[in-house]
């Protein structure tokens, strides 16, 4: 029973929280470079105004182009609904395993990536031929990560791995470390974030996930942003539940476990947003033929942990 | 009722005498018709009777012998579980392939050239996975070869096909000695040719290894494992579409089925360097393999590169399969096989698929040049549809049957580090990081392919103004997707399906998956991993299905349709678009420098200067210049200096028989 209550929980929780997540690491941005900055809730003004707008779809966009939106928003959300926020005890967490959420990330960026292709103009092929570069520079150190997570763990069910890393002592591993730090550089990348992709910058050739999606508007591009924000609360979730488990509800404890979870899983993120701000902030970005050595570092990062895994269990 | 085995040889029997009449009747008007329906009723005959055997009880396999063939041997033919699987592989195919010729072969220019090989193509293939003595293995693998050169060759004329045609029957020559050695070193001196003894005879370690060799030469070369792959695409888009989509999503097959017959069933317990050579050639190929379908605009030739591939993730998996086996691990060994053979399936469905959507594009714009074409999508709305169901199907993206054979293959690696090898320890994560880049280079790939033929606008008036194709095609298209999808949303049954094979070949099996809860997956424990297509199918439907719901309920309905904007400016040519060289512009220069020493030219005119700028693209295949150009080179050189000795006089002539007759009895004198 309490996993239908936590799945569905949940499945609310991170629709609710992800635009605050965006809005609050753009108001620490702006507070660290002195400005005052939009209210944390602009996100959810932003959605609701492009509802009430109308869609200007291009003289030739597809059906594809239309249900494009949909598809990837639901792709991340189902992806969002089964990584552990605040307690592990998910009712699908077996529906799909690490590799298999990283794959339904895969389909809803295919489907962008091909939208981005179908109006015909070149910024939206820019934006989708850049966007498959990054992804197969992210794709094979985030395989490794998953290595050596499931090494450690000896799974890669979400909730195994949590439960694993959460209730025994496991201490402090240098291959952990190295992972962590792997799995933020593919994180940064994977959510266009800086030093990778500049998620404020518009009408530019530097641009990659904003000139894919330039021809969305109205409520099909609210759906657009709205995945992007659950991709970024997905991405946080998934660092917080494998790398810090800490205080995050294990299966068949007690309600009170589940609220000190929540407490928790909002601190996490505050924390994880207020140093995603501060990384972006510090960070320039980066010339798009840089990318390679960027996540070739994530790669080598992920190879060494699990490397260092072999020669030493302890590690 | 009569023995399974039979059964599949009255369909082969069928299938030869279909060759005949198509010669004799292949001018008719009705021949098209016939020949195809004909083809599609037989190898629906023979799918049914492969598919109830498979499911039914595979254990006792039965056995066939003609009187044909070499006098002192017979031909024998043998059914059990693993050729069940791939006449299953080859007779859905076939099926399919008919069912889509008989739409698509009325389009044919020269029908005589292709109606005879195509039933004959189909059955050598079927009797390549029933053979079971060496002699009528190779007998039956050459015919397979010819006639599906003679398939390539049907429109000979055509530039290129010449050659495609001439390269593919060297490799095959090539291909089949290898094959003929390795026959000999498994009959050894005693010369007994029939499986059944060269399974029961142990082989030395030496004998293994070079079987082995032989084999990846051998099969290697008709499935395009690299460095071997180069007259695959060649010559599997010269063929006309349909029997493109049977080379690369069948014939491949067969030569798989023809390592891991050899490899796996003959030779008897592997030792574990096999598996490192298998898995080393595995990952070259697949990155290889796709980082050339990615710089490629001929939409058949991506295709066939992708083939390649494909080919190398199948023996990826095969080499983790030999790795576990060879260390006495059957389950792990049953997770890496029943992977390959999945992704064995699953490739056949999808590539044909693909191959035939472009048959569509090419019967719709008579273009392969993806340039050419362009905003099909408005065209051809189910093509494009099916197609690019193929393309996430392909991409190894759930809930298609791709995402779940390359799954599986994941999951195999995760349990490496209980090898007991540090060689193979350090290898298989290696080999998993290329296996992942390799999945995401195949997306992209595919978004370039579908983005650049369906999306867009048309950069042609023969795309501008394609119809939609035949309800055949379109019916043989549709039912490829439908198993695409009902192979990704029920992998259990599958999976469940194929374990008479592993228990057949390495003695362990899956656990049953048939007991998971709501139609699951899980290759060793839930705990582990498990996965379900079905639920994430319907998770993604509903989540979809609610987000338009709320959508529709409470947005605004408001839609205008507009000019693009494109940030204020709309280039009107349509040549301005993206290309595909374009589009893999980013990879070229990421990936491409390294593999293939690309270089862009750009050509800038001057201001006021009128001449057009050019881009010029430099790659350079280093394959074919590093390895096969020298060898041609090579024989090129030493055929011109034996050619002197053609013009000698007499004197010299009978002076070298005499000077090789004196040598030869100087060797026999030392020799004794």
């Amino acid at each position: 029973m309490s996993d239908i209550f936590v799945q569905g929980t949940q499945m609310l929780l991170v629709l609710l929280l992800a635009p605050l997540l965006t809005g609050f690491v753009r108001k620490v941005k702006a507070r660290l470079v002195r400005r005052q900055g939009a209210s944390v809730l602009q996100p959810y003004r932003d959605l609701l105004r492009l509802l009430r707008k109308e869609v200007v779809l291009a003289d030739n966009a597809s059906w594809l182009f239309r249900v494009t939106p949909y598809i990837t928003f639901a792709a991340i959300w189902v992806a969002a609904a089964l990584v552990p926020t605040f307690a592990t005890g998910l009712l699908f967490n077996w529906t799909a395993d690490l590799i298999a959420i990283v794959a339904l990330l895969g389909s809803a960026r295919f489907f962008l990536a091909l939208a981005g292709m179908d109006v015909g103009t070149s910024f939206g092929g820019i934006g989708s031929s850049r966007e498959v570069m990054i992804a197969a520079l992210a794709e094979p150190a985030m395989l490794l990560i998953v290595f050596c997570m499931a090494l450690v763990a000896g799974s890669t069910q979400l909730s195994t791995v949590a439960n694993f890393l959460g209730s025994s002592y496991v201490g402090l591993r240098v291959s952990l470390g190295m992972a962590l730090v792997a799995l933020f550089m593919v994180a940064l990348a994977e959510n266009g974030r800086i030093p990778v992709d500049n998620p404020a910058t518009h009408l530019e050739l530097t641009m990659v996930h904003e000139a894919m999606v330039l021809e969305y508007s109205g409520r099909h591009l609210a759906m657009i942003e709205f995945g992007a924000f659950l991709k970024l609360l997905l991405y946080i979730s998934l660092i917080a539940c494998v790398f810090l488990p800490w205080k995050i509800a294990l299966v068949g404890t007690g309600p009170l476990a589940y609220a000190v979870g929540a407490g928790v899983y909002v601190v996490k993120l505050t924390a994880a947003g207020f140093f995603l701000a501060l990384f972006e902030t510090a960070t320039a970005k980066m010339r798009v033929f840089r990318y390679p050595q960027f996540l070739g570092a994530a790669l080598m990062l992920g190879l060494l942990g699990t490397l260092l895994l072999f020669v030493s269990r302890s590690f | 009722m009569m023995s399974a085995v039979v059964l599949q040889m009255t369909c082969v029997a069928g299938l030869l005498g279909l060759a005949v009449l198509a010669i004799a009747m292949s001018r008719t008007e009705i021949a098209t018709s016939l020949i195809y329906s004909a083809t599609l009723a037989v190898s629906a005959i023979a799918l049914i009777g492969a598919t109830r055997w498979l499911l039914g009880n595979p254990a006792n396999a039965t056995t066939l012998t003609l009187p044909i063939g070499l006098p002192w041997l017979g031909a024998h033919f043998r059914l059990d579980a693993l050729s069940s699987f791939f006449l299953i592989v080859v007779n859905l195919g076939g099926a399919a392939a008919s069912l889509f010729g008989l739409g698509y072969g009325h389009h044919e220019s020269a029908p005589h050239r292709v109606l005879p090989f195509f039933p004959a193509f189909l059955a050598g293939m079927n009797l390549v996975v029933l053979a079971d003595d060496a002699f009528s293995f190779l007998l039956c693998w050459e015919f397979m070869s010819l006639t599906s050169w003679a398939l390539v060759m049907a429109h000979h004329r055509e530039p290129g096909n010449a050659r495609a045609g001439f390269v593919y029957l060297v490799m095959a020559s090539f291909g089949t000695l290898a094959l003929l050695l390795a026959f000999g070193l498994l009959a050894g001196p005693a010369g007994d040719y029939g499986f059944a003894a060269i399974r029961a005879a142990s082989h030395t370690p030496y004998v293994a290894a070079l079987v082995l060799i032989l084999m990846l030469l051998g099969a290697g070369s008709k499935a395009g494992l690299v460095p071997l792959h180069v007259w695959l695409p060649l010559a599997h888009p010269a063929a006309p579409s349909h029997v493109s989509a049977l080379m690369s999503g069948v014939m491949t097959k067969v030569a798989i089925y023809g390592f891991i017959r050899v490899v796996f069933d003959l030779l008897g317990p592997p030792i574990w360097p096999a598996s490192v050579i298998v898995l080393f050639l595995g990952s070259i190929t697949a990155v290889m393999g796709i980082l050339y379908a990615m710089m490629e605009t001929d939409l058949k030739r991506l295709l066939a590169y992708s083939t390649i591939e494909n080919i190398g993730v199948i023996f990826v998996a095969l080499g983790l399969a030999l790795a576990f086996q060879a260390n006495g691990q059957q389950l792990l060994a049953a997770l890496a096989f029943t992977a390959a053979l999945f992704h064995v399936f699953n490739h056949s469905l999808f590539k044909s698929l693909l191959f035939f959507g472009a048959g569509a594009v090419l019967t719709a714009t008579g273009a392969r040049d993806m340039d050419k074409l362009g905003g099909l999508i408005h065209r051809m709305p189910f093509t494009s549809f099916v197609v690019l169901v193929g393309c996430v199907a392909i991409s190894a993206l759930p809930p298609f049957n791709g995402f779940v054979s390359e799954w599986l293959i994941f999951q195999a690696m995760l349990q490496s580090p209980d090898l007991p090898q540090w060689a193979l320890k350090i290898m298989v994560p290696a080999v998993g990081a290329m296996l992942a880049l390799a999945a995401a280079l195949v997306a992209a790939c595919f978004v370039k392919a579908y983005g650049v033929t369906f999306l867009g606008r048309p950069r042609s008036l023969a795309a501008e103004t394609a119809i939609e194709v035949d309800r055949f095609s379109l019916s043989a298209m549709f039912i490829l997707a439908t198993l695409c999808l009902l192979a990704g949303i029920l992998p259990g049954l599958v999976i469940d399906a194929l374990s008479p094979i592993t228990i057949d070949i390495l003695g362990g099996r899956m656990p049953i998956q048939a007991n998971e809860a709501w139609l699951s997956i899980a290759p060793i424990a839930e705990g582990r991993s498990s996965y379900n297509g079905l639920l994430v199918m319907v998770f993604i439907t509903v989540s979809a299905s609610l987000a338009v719901y709320f959508i529709h309920r409470f947005a605004s309905h408001a839609l205008r349709r507009g000019p693009a904007w494109g940030c204020g400016f709309s280039d009107s040519v349509p040549a301005a678009q993206y290309s595909s060289a374009s589009f893999a512009q980013p990879i070229r220069r990421v990936f491409g420098t390294l593999a293939f020493y690309a270089r862009d030219h750009v050509d800038m005119p001057p201001p006021g200067d009128i001449r057009p700028a050019r881009l010029r693209i430099e790659l350079h295949d280093p394959i074919w210049e590093r390895l096969y150009e020298p060898i041609a080179g090579a024989i090129g050189r030493s055929s011109e200096r034996l050619n002197r000795l053609q013009f000698l006089t007499i004197r010299r002539y009978l002076s070298l028989v005499f000077a090789t007759l004196v040598t030869l009895l100087l060797v026999l004198a030392i020799w004794s």
